[in-house]
């Protein structure tokens, strides 16, 4: 039994949508799992769920060996860090992080022990005697990560806690937040919607929509291997290049251009009825060729476009060409010596394509 | 929020609110009920639960004072939602102007709203008293002719009424309309100073226009007040002279508790009732509705 | 505004100060006359006129609407009526204002099928016209044995101000962020205590507006006082209407205007030292919910 077991839950609110179509997920301990996907995809939904503060139209949900679907949160032995910090604005940041103590009547020696503990965990020791009010956004996360840690709790959980914050402040409490599940291991949900926080946060990953996971699994399985169309295009940025193309008699073809493919590939695609495919394309896995139309390797793929868009970022270039396909970007290591409207051509492996199915969206190679 | 099964019991907060709820509502609605049903019955000095129909209503309809009454809330009504509507949004432009002593001009516009009608209806009636009041002072400072027996004249002595009115609640509208003004976003005005206009034009096209809504819910306070006006008619006229400055709710208690005729008074009360509503349950509605 | 006209500039601000100076003399004008009028004795009451300053200022008015002056058949001032509105106004101000707190919580932040329509009912209640409860309250108090009693009139004010009341709070509390007390439940906490360590101390701006908006509306309120009193429990406001309209043979203008501002002086006090409790009040009422 793991650490946390979502069972088959449903959400459907008073006569609406159905908002969690049957969620299984199933995480062992000192797992840090993360729960990522588009705004209205269920994963708050599915966050409040597990904390206790909404209860599934149907499933069960396992914390450890226990039942705990009906269970009110304060008996789930869990914390949760919210966007908005919820810090309690009248008490100063000791208290905030002694209340849910006072709550479960910890005499006073234990409760100060555990909140000098929690403050050098997290270097709030000069802020004790503050109100929420006289903090900054940083350090008002750390009081709310600080509150959850003094719970000693089975359960983390993490609603989108660093949407608040500024760019730069987001990448040093990123950092913070992997250093202390590193320390505590406590098993660990987090929501996001930033797919960058789910790649270096998470130990796997729910990627959701529409209220249903569409992937489960570690940061390199759904980079490498997304399972859908919708995966493949949500983690990555940029994200992945898709070419829509129709099937014939060789095999794939995009506005008159033949896409190679293995022989997997064509395997999966005569296995599946040789359906219409999106075929995708990561911008890593271009490259920039010059311009030789003629030249035709045999294994390779090659396209001709001209560049309409060029973004360096410092450590590498970002470059959409416009191509008889469609807008294609690719990505270069270091500076580019382009210009706008030069012709050039890309290239790729077929072995690097992911193909899916451009009705259903689901992969086939 | 939505608390299910989860967190404290969810039976608690409704058996909270149940008794404080359920009194204040009752209160509301079940007395408004039963008066209703007081007006359907032949009650005279005793409630009497005869079922009678529309008699009470009958009765009122053709009852000289009930009709002066409702006559001079007509007259009254507009006067008085006029007046103080015009004056507290004058009052409130003037005051947006930045000026220096506002906080001061503000507590002295404001403080009539924080006195009980009663003493603004003794302080009226001694000023606008015929013989000692306005016009002993006009006399004295050499206008011999002045003559101002408002008070007492049955044809004049509502607009005595709508005059303390007025003065009352003036204030009031201004604090609101301000605090409308004060809302509206700068650099909407300066998006129109810079376009050339005036201010007098930036004011009537823009920024009067923006103060629709607030104008509305003001008015509908304002109205429900005209409506319900009692405190200040008892100080200033006690209805008089006769019945001239009689208003419905002057009436609904004199009819109920003086005269012994409780079905028609509580007819009296319904009509009230039906008025306000009239006014205030569009507007409620239009309010509530749209959850934006 | 263009600088191209400085003077007219100039001429413009003292019209406006100007005006706005009229207008206060026109609000100022009656507590003026009050305050004049009450420092005149008999003599300087026929002499003088309704503006003219007291030659001799006494504040026998004073004393004698406070202690003898004659409201109907008593004459002993408006010291009773003023102990009568105290006695009322307390403690039906605080349970008013305690229970609309509590309304206010429950409405806002637990939600239940039909906690919106309880809503819109008592919004509409606060505009009801109270002529439509008088008749049947005065039966109710009657039955409860409270009729014509202070306990009476404090009851009609509790039940009158449950409306006002919870709607002044559950529309403060709407802005209190939800998730505060998630986070509370999270911590354990009951629905009670979310209330006394959390809510509560977060209310002080809205209790301020409540205790003083219910203050000045109880303590002003004429119509349940002289409908449901008895010849003991008569509040100030009826006090001062009977004072100032007993048929005797003199007026006494200084002693009614002497016995009106003892009436005003409470909630102008109250006005004058937290006004802007009162302003807010005001236009949370009138602004939508």
């Amino acid at each position: 039994m793991g650490a946390l077991s979502i069972r088959q839950v449903k959400k459907t609110f008073a006569g609406q949508v159905q908002i969690l179509k049957g969620i299984d997920i199933e995480i062992e301990q000192g797992e840090f799992l993360i729960l990522v996907g588009p705004s209205g995809c269920g994963k708050s939904t599915l966050l409040s769920i597990i904390a206790g503060l909404d209860a599934p139209t149907s499933g069960r949900i396992h914390i450890g060996d226990r039942d705990v679907t009906d269970l009110p949160s304060k008996d789930r032995d869990i914390a949760m860090v919210f966007q908005s910090y919820a810090l309690y604005p009248n008490m100063n940041v000791a208290q905030n992080i002694a209340f849910g103590m006072e709550m479960r009547k910890v005499p006073k020696p234990q409760r100060e022990a555990t909140v000098q503990r929690v403050a050098a965990m997290l270097q709030l020791g000069a802020l004790l005697d503050r109100k929420p009010g006289q903090l900054s956004g940083g350090q008002r996360q750390r009081v709310a990560m600080g509150r959850a840690l003094a719970r000693d709790p089975k359960l983390f959980l993490f609603d989108e806690p660093l949407s608040n914050l500024d760019a730069k402040l987001r990448v040093e409490m990123r950092a913070e937040i992997k250093l202390l599940h590193q320390r505590t291991k406590t098993t660990t949900v987090y929501v996001t919607h930033d797919q960058v926080e789910a790649m270096t946060l998470g130990d796997r990953i729910a990627v959701m929509k529409d209220g249903a996971v569409q992937q489960f699994g570690t940061p390199d399985d759904i980079y490498a291997r997304p399972a859908t169309r919708f995966v493949a295009e949500f983690i990555g940025s940029p994200a992945m290049n898709m070419i829509a193309a129709q099937p014939n008699t060789a095999g794939l073809a995009a506005e008159g251009f033949e896409l190679p493919l293995t022989d997997a590939q064509r395997a999966a695609l005569r296995a599946a009825g040789s359906p219409a495919v999106a075929y995708g394309l990561r911008p890593e896995d271009l490259s920039l060729v010059e311009s030789g139309l003629n030249e035709a390797g045999a294994a390779d793929a090659l396209i001709p476009g001209r560049f309409t868009i060029i973004e360096p970022t410092g450590p590498e270039t970002y470059a959409t060409l416009h191509t008889p396909v469609g807008a294609l970007t690719v990505r270069v290591p270091g500076a580019l010596r382009a210009a706008v409207g030069e012709a050039v051509c890309l290239r790729w492996l077929p072995e690097q394509a992911h193909l899916f199915d451009a009705q259903s969206g689901l992969r086939l190679a | 929020m939505q608390t299910r099964h989860s967190g404290p019991n969810p039976w608690l907060p409704r058996l909270v609110v149940a008794p404080g709820l359920a009194l204040g509502l009752l209160f509301i609605y079940g007395l408004m009920a039963w008066n209703g049903y007081l007006s359907f019955s032949a009650s005279r000095l005793m409630p009497n639960y005869g079922f009678v129909g529309w008699a009470q209503y009958e009765a009122l309809l053709e009852n000289d004072r009930f009709r002066v009454a409702m006559t001079n809330l007509a007259i009254f009504g507009p006067l008085f939602i006029g007046g103080a509507m015009a004056l507290g949004l004058l009052l409130a432009i003037l005051l947006d102007q930045k000026v220096r002593a506002e906080g001061v001009l503000r507590t002295i516009y404001l403080y009539p709203m924080a006195i009980s009608f009663i003493v603004t209806g003794t302080a009226w009636k001694w000023m606008l008293n015929p013989t000692t009041g306005l016009e002993q002072v006009m006399r004295q400072w050499g206008f011999a002719d002045f003559s101002f027996d408002w008070l007492v004249d049955p044809e004049r002595a509502i607009y005595c009424v709508a005059i303390a009115g007025v003065w009352q609640s003036a204030g009031f509208v201004m604090a609101l309309f301000l605090a409308a003004l004060r809302g509206i976003d700068d650099a909407i005005i300066k998006a129109a100073q810079v376009d050339g206009a005036s201010l007098p034009r930036i004011y009537w096209r823009i920024i009067i226009p923006s103060l629709r809504p607030v104008f509305f819910s003001t008015l509908m306070v304002v109205s429900h007040l005209a409506i319900k006006s009692f405190d200040l008619v008892m100080a200033l006229t006690a209805g008089g002279p006769g019945y001239a400055t009689d208003l419905p709710a002057t009436f609904m208690y004199a009819t109920a508790f003086t005269r012994g005729q409780i079905g028609l008074g509580a007819a009296s009360a319904t009509v009230m009732l039906a008025t306000v509503a009239a006014i205030v349950v569009p507007y409620l509605y239009s309010e509530l509705r749209p959850r934006k | 505004m263009s600088p191209a006209r400085p003077f007219s500039r100039q001429l413009q601000r003292l019209l406006l100060l100007g005006t706005l100076l009229l207008f206060a003399l026109y609000f100022l004008t009656p507590l003026y006359v009050m305050l004049v009028t009450s420092l005149k004795d008999a003599d300087q009451l026929r002499s003088g006129h309704l503006l003219s300053l007291p030659s001799a200022p006494t504040l026998d008015a004073w004393s004698k609407a406070w202690q003898s002056a004659c409201t109907g058949v008593e004459c002993g001032g408006l010291r009773p009526f003023f102990v009568n509105s105290l006695l009322m106004v307390v403690p039906a101000v605080v349970v008013s204002t305690a229970l609309g707190a509590i309304n206010g919580y429950v409405l806002s932040k637990w939600r239940f099928p039909g906690s919106e329509t309880l809503f819109a009912l008592l919004l509409f209640g606060v505009f009801m016209p109270m002529q439509v409860v008088l008749l049947p309250m005065s039966q109710v108090l009657g039955w409860l044995g409270i009729a014509s009693s202070i306990w009476g009139l404090i009851a009609v004010h509790v039940l009158a101000g449950i409306a006002p009341t919870t709607l002044f709070f559950r529309n403060y509390y709407v802005g209190l962020p939800d998730e505060l007390l998630k986070a509370a439940m999270l911590d354990g906490a009951s629905f009670w205590q979310i209330f006394r360590r959390i809510v509560l101390p977060l209310s002080g701006p809205i209790l301020m507006v409540t205790l003083i908006w219910q203050f000045t509306s109880i303590w002003n309120d004429f119509l349940y006082g002289v409908v449901f009193s008895g010849a003991d429990s008569k509040p100030i406001t009826v006090g001062l209407n009977n004072l100032a309209n007993t048929s005797s043979a003199v007026k006494e203008y200084n002693v009614d205007m002497a016995a009106a501002l003892i009436a005003a002086l409470p909630t102008l006090f109250v006005y004058v030292v937290a006004g802007k409790y009162f302003v807010r009040g005001l236009t949370a009422g009138a602004v939508k919910g």
